[in-house]
């Protein structure tokens, strides 16, 4: 029980060092950009019921071009698509759809990555060579032949987008994890904790993997603008979130086939997907060459 | 050298048998679909009963998938069921397309990270280095299908220079080309030319490229002669890895530009249920890569004088 509720300058501490390590991004101007974006897209879409201009599965003016006014008041400042939804608002509710699916996507692959790679790093053995090999068939595979494949499977749905995920993912994740804990279970500490009759899952969750967060965090922030892309991508082919809801992916799909003649309804949505990928790529180069610093 | 070959090839026989249950377990661990999937969604149970007795599908699973593998490996990869005639009619012609997308993509990639990681490497923290470094940033943010948005606006719609879709439809066109390439250029070269600049920066701060340096061999020279041979390796092994991403991308690039490739093959396929078109694609897709891994291991042992002489 008290182990759950820690007292109050304990968290007093903790608060004060979640801030020490924000604040270190400030050493790193590549690392404030990305920060930016991010922090940027984030606002957008928790905000999206405010600043969205228009319903975004609404249908008004089909393809509107940029900046075309609406007769009942307002201006579609992107444009609308085919079927007349403004692109704008679409934007803007789509950023919630990545930001809801990517981050929670990354988060169930590091889970099932973490703990692999605990398991083979600290068990050794045959569990080492059990999941190291299964980890290697999984990556053999080109990651897009993977989702595709397990995409028409499975069918087509959030759930499953997150799963595909999860499953092409997590050996990366293990690989990380499982190199880690090989150094850090070497340590004297470790040793410590194994003389004291500390349990096997105390020493992997508690001595090993708080010790291991700095390449993680580094590695969570590539993967997150990966799988940012992987979404769009899944998206763009037609393998993503059924509709009508907004994901830029799928914007791009629709579109794609009068694209030529209305570039406004992909270019848009890729502008947004791009700068978000690009956001998460700045902040995990930014935070490496903290790590490195010190 | 000799038994260090043969572990690999080894290896990559296992990972290819594991591959295989894996794609046959995803596919046709339930027979009842793969009959609906062959005969479609309007077909009735007596059909799909007499289609699965003809194909031998109340046999046990191994037994299937022993005959399955059999027919695999000689080179049978079934009908497809959307165009009625053999997978392989379809599949190579396929294959033989994106084999020139991919060729042609890596004449032009390859030399092109190599010169800029290597000149941003040269001189690690100078101004062109910072510049090489956030251009690779950005052009591994921005996915193949944005790239392939923003060079299609540009180069089609605003400028209109270049054709929009490249299936080819009177015979090989160069012109259809040169955007699915520049695409797929954009998106790999980044990585590439950043290993290549972290290997370069390395041997820069070596003992004996400071030798060199110091006992006033000209500057050039030192870099073609010296550094190049060391700092090339690693990018080797990159290079050939990125074969396994290529086929990624192939798949995006191919559906935007209708290009007749492999990677749109097994994507129409996919969208389309035709089953065992899925299973031949994935098949060799990740023989492809597995193979490619294979020799980038055994070429990076061969080209390491560390390697190939300890």
């Amino acid at each position: 029980m008290n182990q759950r509720m820690p007292s109050a300058p304990a968290r007093d501490s903790a608060v004060r060092r979640a801030v020490r390590r924000v604040a270190l991004l400030r050493e790193s101007p590549v690392a404030m950009i990305g920060a930016g974006i991010v922090l940027f897209w984030v606002l957008v879409a928790v905000l999206a019921p405010l600043i969205a201009p228009f319903e975004p599965n609404a249908t008004f003016y089909p393809y509107a071009r940029p900046g075309a006014g609406h007769a009942g008041g307002g201006t579609f400042w992107l444009g609308a698509d085919m079927i007349g939804r403004d692109i704008l608002s679409r934007i803007i509710w789509g950023a919630r759809t990545v930001l809801i699916y990517a981050p929670l996507a990354t988060f169930s692959a590091y889970v099932l990555g973490i703990l692999m790679g605990l398991a083979a790093g600290y068990k050794r053995g045959w569990v080492d060579e059990v999941l190291s090999r299964l980890g290697d068939v999984l990556l053999s595979f080109p990651v897009l032949v993977l989702y595709i494949i397990v995409i028409a499977t499975v069918g087509a749905s959030g759930v499953n987008i997150v799963i595909a995920i999860t499953v092409a993912g997590a050996p990366g994740v293990m690989r990380i994890v499982r190199g880690l804990t090989l150094e850090i279970g070497s340590r004297d500490f470790v040793a410590a904790a194994r003389i004291r009759g500390e349990a096997a899952w105390y020493i992997m969750a508690v001595e090993i993997l708080p010790n291991a967060r700095g390449p993680l965090i580094v590695d969570a922030c590539l993967r997150l603008g990966y799988v940012t892309i992987t979404i769009g991508v899944l998206g763009f082919l037609g393998l993503g979130l059924p509709p009508p809801d907004a994901d830029w992916g799928s914007m791009i799909n629709q579109a794609r086939g009068v694209a030529m003649a209305f570039p406004h309804m992909t270019v848009f949505p890729c502008i947004a997907i791009s700068s978000l990928v690009l956001g998460f790529n700045l902040l995990a180069d930014g935070l490496r060459e903290i790590s490195l610093r010190d | 050298m000799a038994g260090f070959v043969l572990r690999r090839l080894g290896t990559m026989a296992i990972t290819m048998f594991a591959v295989s249950v894996l794609v046959f377990l995803l596919l046709e661990i339930s027979p009842g679909s793969v009959a609906t999937k062959v005969l479609g969604p309007y077909s009735t149970d007596e059909q799909r009963t007499l289609w699965l007795e003809a194909h031998g599908y109340f046999q046990p699973l191994w037994v299937r998938y022993g005959d399955w593998l059999w027919n695999f490996v000689n080179g049978d990869f079934g009908e497809s069921v959307r165009f009625k005639v053999p997978v392989s009619e379809i599949l190579w012609p396929r294959l033989a397309n994106t084999a020139i997308l991919g060729l042609v993509t890596f004449a032009v990639m390859i030399p092109v990270s190599l010169v800029l990681g290597v000149v941003a490497g040269m001189r690690e923290g100078s101004r062109l280095d910072r510049a090489i470094s956030v251009t690779s940033i950005v052009t591994t943010s921005v996915p193949e299908f944005a790239s392939a948005v923003f060079l299609s606006a540009v180069f089609v719609f605003w400028l209109d220079w270049l054709p929009g879709t490249s299936g080819m439809a009177e015979g090989f066109s160069f012109r259809e080309l040169i955007l699915p390439v520049l695409v797929l250029v954009i998106y790999d070269m980044g990585y590439v030319a950043r290993m290549t600049r972290a290997s370069m920066a390395d041997v820069m701060t070596t003992p004996y490229i400071r030798t060199a340096i110091l006992k006033g061999l000209p500057y050039g020279r030192v870099i073609v002669r010296h550094a190049l041979r060391n700092a090339l390796i690693a990018p080797f092994t990159v290079i050939m890895l990125q074969i396994n991403w290529l086929l990624s991308g192939v798949i995006v690039v191919e559906f935007f530009f209708a290009y007749k490739g492999f990677g749109a093959l097994l994507l129409e396929a996919s969208l389309n249920q035709d089953i065992f078109v899925i299973e031949a694609c994935a098949m060799v897709a990740v023989f492809v890569a597995v193979a490619t891994q294979t020799i980038a291991d055994v070429g990076y042992a061969f080209l390491d004088p560390k390697i190939r002489f300890g």
